[in-house]
């Protein structure tokens, strides 16, 4: 407690970024601090994390220390302390866990755990201090593709999933095909601004009717044939025009399979989570769609977006109003469904 | 080595299920074959070969997805975004490499000097026409 203020401290470690935030009240964010975005190199001789935990383990105490210090605030402050359990990596999610469990322990601090993907939609609450559930929300990045009903704000519906690969990640594998390197999001949807996005007919993919479940692998293999056959008849290959076709073809069918789910479901907001929701076109298609459908979008800032401690502890925030409060049994569960 | 043509996914699901039937717990499949050859494809029928009843999506963020509803439990691996074999090692593979389920190992020959030498190799490439595929099998 701070000023009669509730501090929550967010934890987020389930894939490649180490990242604590302060929160005031749930929703006002004191600190956002993520490992990928400071130098850690210089301040604690580190280095900059990948995929293992080890770089969890060795960033995650400069990041708290950061993470106080721009709120400008002491451990003793905080009142509550939202970790994400899962899902993600096993290794990765173990540290943030276990980081929150011994803070709480030692500081007897109320713990939360929370889902990873709950708290992708809860930076909304951030973004928007009105927002409030229910509402439909859509969750694009590396390593999920989801429609869900939100119904409240510790509990959502899964509408649609990805059956083969996440956006984010069809992304990361076409810019490889092309040349372009990690990671392959920012790279395409920049490239493809100087494409023509009706230059290659990529498919879509809206498998049976009425589904709201994705398919990308298809799309991602007609871009690598389309490559090697180019190849094999030694033509030149135009990468920003594939760039361009293959945004076009993936986005067009997650901006339709939302706008539908929406119709379906009398919805008139619509509530955009997950890394993917910073790419340029499909802020493009979406404010353009929903405005022809009279439906309200909401999407994140950029930081916001990003796997952040902010988006975790507010989810925990509002878990704890609820009484959900964990106990140090709380463990990792990489497979944890939404 | 056993080379097997592949002219469409019917026949990647036909072997893939003939696959999963001589599977047991222990064992490691290790796939090598480029982007799009279609190995979580491969996977999802080996999946479905061990009565798995959820759906196999691709595993390449999360470096492995457990999958426990068949009749041996499923740990599926995509190792594309490992750099090296200590990474692997990080990660806690070889619980899963000497545990009690079946790994299948997308992306294999990225960390093939660390799985166990006992193991199903299938070589994947891409035929000539787009749905075609040669698998090359070493048991």
């Amino acid at each position: 407690m701070l000023d009669g203020r509730h501090l929550t401290m967010g934890i987020e470690t389930s894939c490649d970024e180490t990242a604590i935030a302060i929160l005031a009240d749930g929703r006002e964010v004191l600190s956002n601090v993520i490992s990928s975005q400071i130098d850690i190199h210089k301040n604690f001789g580190g280095v900059v994390p990948e995929i293992a935990s080890r770089h969890h383990l060795e960033n995650i105490n400069g990041v708290l220390d950061e993470a106080l210090a721009e709120a400008k605030v002491t451990i003793d402050d905080i009142d509550l302390i939202g970790v994400a359990y899962g899902p993600g990596l096993v290794g990765s999610l173990l540290i943030g866990v276990a980081t929150a469990k011994a803070i709480s322990f030692a500081k007897d601090i109320p713990l939360v755990g929370v889902n990873h993907m709950h708290g992708h939609i809860a930076a909304n609450y951030i973004e928007f201090k009105d927002l409030e559930p229910p509402f439909l929300g859509l969750i694009v990045s590396g390593g999920h593709t989801n429609i869900v009903m939100v119904n409240d704000y510790d509990s959502c519906e899964v509408l649609g999933s990805t059956r083969d690969d996440a956006i984010g990640e069809a992304y990361d594998k076409v810019a490889r095909v092309i040349g372009l390197g990690y990671p392959g999001g920012p790279k395409i949807d920049e490239l493809a601004k100087k494409g023509n996005k009706t230059a290659i007919n990529f498919k879509r993919v809206y498998l049976e009717k009425g589904c709201l479940d994705f398919s990308f692998s298809g799309t991602k293999t007609g871009v690598l044939n389309h490559v090697n056959r180019a190849k094999q008849k030694g033509d030149d290959i135009n990468t920003a025009d594939i760039a361009a076709s293959f945004q076009e073809a993936v986005l067009e069918v997650i901006v339709n399979k939302a706008i539908s789910a929406a119709k379906m479901l009398n919805q008139d907001a619509l509530v955009v989570a997950g890394g993917v929701a910073a790419n340029s076109r499909l802020n493009d298609m979406l404010s353009e769609r929903c405005k022809e459908e009279g439906i309200k979008l909401y999407k994140p800032s950029p930081i916001l977006c990003t796997d952040n401690g902010a988006m975790i502890g507010c989810a925990a925030y509002y878990k704890m109003k609820k009484g959900e409060i964990s106990d140090l049994s709380l463990d990792a569960y990489p497979g944890l469904e939404i | 080595m056993e080379i097997i043509n592949i002219s469409n996914e019917k026949e990647t699901r036909e072997y893939g299920l003939k696959l999963a039937k001589m599977l047991k717990p222990g064992d490691v499949v290790a796939l090598i074959g480029d982007l799009g050859t279609g190995k979580t494809t491969l996977t999802k029928y080996i999946a479905e070969g061990l009565g798995i009843k959820e759906n196999v999506n691709s595993p390449t963020f999360t470096i492995v997805k457990e999958y426990q509803s068949g009749r041996i439990p499923l740990f599926h691996f995509d190792v594309y975004r490992i750099e090296n074999e200590e990474e692997l090692f990080e990660i806690g593979a070889d619980e899963y490499f000497y545990g009690n389920g079946v790994c299948v190992v997308e992306w294999a020959d990225k960390v093939i000097d660390s799985l166990p030498e006992n193991r199903v190799t299938i070589e994947i490439e891409q035929g000539i026409n787009d749905d075609e595929r040669i698998y090359r099998c070493t048991y």
